[in-house]
């Protein structure tokens, strides 16, 4: 039967394409944990790069600045991108509307390199001194977007019907949203967050462009090593980066699941 | 509805926040860009003149547009190492873009195809790469592919190459790089429309005598090109300003725009060309950025 051969292809493809996705990080996971200090010969489970780590002031420091960073980015990215969305999916049409959605998803696909640049420049023309603020002024200009998407659709997926009861009760509109809305869109605003400090988390470039002298993010410090070589002390990084990440996920899908009432997927994105 | 008017209002009034915001840093920072890119450059700090002299520089003239500023700009630059890198870009983009629909199309399908109750489970599965740092992504693969990784020690055992193969720093390993990077973005568009779409359509095109190829081509393929648009842009326009990947894993014999631009600035702190680099490269995205905005609007509108 032609059904059988179908799913047969179906079943392949999915199996060759998430080996793609993940054996490379896989490899580079098991490869943290290895003895030698040869990263091609297997010299038996150990720590060690681990305590690398630790003892690497430079890198510690660069770690404890992108996570200084990437909290307080994705907490006001979080707070500007809800009221966009809520403006976007409420406020039904107004001034300028065009423009401002215009300008809120350009940066999801705009290059890094030429908002890196254009907010550099601005930082130059204003003298403002550049270090851990404009790194995280770049980061909620980039990230607002994320944040407002998910927002976004978790907004148009709710039955307004629920804010026009709270009204019709006698709710002004404030207390409707804070009272009703908000509680409900709870779980996506929780992802909006979480994607947004993953991907502050995540870049180079922009941060290169913005920051000063002797505060580096993460990724910068990471890029200066990888760009000399494979070092064993990055595995071990990229390894604790990667586990961050993993526990970011779970916890916000099981805030999504714990808290969505239609069960339906508030998938990130 | 007036009770929806009336919510409308206060909620017009959220929009102020995040609208100054964008405004102060993200349009008014493509001014400074604009402006710079018709300054002089100059060995100072900041490195430009603040001069605006569009008679003299020829950053200025290089940023002028029309066809004419097309071939000033070819005559001005000694070698034609900018237009190269534009066009290097588009080809990269465009090559790795088809690779993308080539192998994300089947996965995408398959994900579609699958059980409901195990859909959510691949979508996650598809969605945690993309959150893991792109950064990581490509560090992992220098890992496989370098002189004496894992790639050529498989290679080695199973006789299959004598010595060692170059991989790194060639085009291959980054294209390989890119379209690892990307394939989530255009997996995720795909899947939408495929998921939506009714597998009886299918059914009943093969009842009627139609070859699987051809439910293919006359069914599946022209109802999801949406998906296929919203997947080709969210691709297309962030490999044409790749920076990290090419970087990384390509030679540095020649370079892709994005390359071009932080080599200018970074290296030869040369901020005008820069900047012009910068516009003519935004020039070139309008088009595909304004559709995919169009796109985007739709969608988030449709729901």
């Amino acid at each position: 039967m032609a059904h059988a051969k179908v799913t047969r292809f179906n079943a392949a493809s999915l199996a060759l394409g998430f080996a793609f996705l993940y054996l490379p990080i896989v490899i580079l996971v098991i490869y943290s944990f290895n003895a030698s200090r040869l990263v091609t010969v297997w010299g038996g489970w150990s720590l060690v790069w681990y305590r690398e780590f630790f003892n690497d002031s430079a890198m510690i420091e660069a770690a404890w600045m992108s996570l200084r960073v990437g909290a307080a980015s994705a907490t006001i990215a979080t707070l500007l991108g809800t009221l966009a969305a809520v403006a976007l999916s409420r406020g039904e049409g107004f001034k300028g509307r065009t423009l401002f959605s215009g300008m809120l998803y350009a940066p999801l696909v705009m290059p890094e390199v030429i908002t890196g640049l254009s907010l550099l420049l601005l930082f130059v023309a204003t003298n403002a001194e550049r270090g851990f603020w404009t790194v995280t002024i770049a980061h909620t200009t980039l990230t607002m977007c994320f944040a407002a998407v998910v927002v976004q659709s978790r907004l148009g997926s709710l039955d307004r019907s629920l804010e026009e009861a709270a009204m019709d009760l006698g709710c002004d509109p404030v207390r409707a949203f804070l009272m009703v809305t908000l509680p409900l869109i709870i779980p996506a605003i929780v992802a909006g967050w979480m994607l947004a400090f993953t991907l502050s988390l995540d870049d180079l470039v922009i941060a290169s462009f913005t920051t000063g002298p002797g505060s580096a993010t993460l990724p910068i410090r990471i890029y200066s090593e990888v760009r000399l070589g494979v070092k064993p002390e990055i595995n071990a990084i990229c390894t604790m980066v990667i586990g961050l990440i993993a526990v970011v996920i779970v916890v916000a899908s099981l805030v999504s699941k714990l808290t969505s009432a239609q069960g339906e997927s508030a998938a990130p994105l | 509805m007036s009770a929806r008017r009336i919510f409308a209002r206060p909620a017009r009034f959220a929009a102020i926040a995040p609208y100054v915001w964008m405004v102060l840093f993200f349009l008014v920072p493509f001014a400074f860009v604009l402006k710079i890119s018709l300054s002089q450059t100059a060995i100072a700090q900041p490195p430009y003149t603040p001069v605006f002299d569009v008679t003299a520089g020829w950053a200025a003239i290089k940023q002028a547009f029309g066809a004419l500023s097309i071939d000033n700009f070819r005559l001005l630059v000694s070698d034609d190492l900018y237009v190269l890198s534009y066009l290097r870009s588009l080809v990269v983009a465009l090559v790795s873009t088809s690779i993308l629909l080539l192998i994300g199309y089947p996965i995408a399908y398959g994900m579609a195809r699958l059980p409901k109750r195990w859909q959510p489970i691949a979508m996650m599965l598809v969605i945690v790469p993309f959150w893991t740092s792109f950064l990581i992504r490509i560090y992992a693969w220098i890992n496989i592919l370098q002189h004496d990784g894992l790639l050529n020690q498989i290679l080695l055992a199973l006789h299959l190459v004598s010595q060692p193969v170059v991989w790194l720093s060639t085009d291959s390993a980054m294209y390989l790089g890119i379209v690892y990077s990307y394939l989530p973005f255009m997996m995720l568009p795909l899947y939408a429309t495929l998921v939506k779409m009714e597998p009886s359509l299918e059914e009943a095109a093969a009842d009627l005598g139609a070859s699987p190829l051809h439910v293919f081509w006359l069914v599946t393929f022209p109802l999801s090109l949406p998906g296929v648009g919203a997947g080709v842009l969210l691709c297309f326009i962030p490999i044409v300003g790749e920076f990290v990947i090419p970087d990384l894993l390509a030679g540095s014999n020649s370079l892709m725009i994005g390359q071009t631009l932080w080599l200018e600035f970074f290296t030869n702190k040369d901020w005008p060309v820069a900047s012009a680099t910068a516009i003519v490269l935004l020039v070139l995205l309008i088009a595909p950025l304004l559709l995919y905005d169009r796109l985007q609007r739709r969608q988030l509108e449709q729901r």
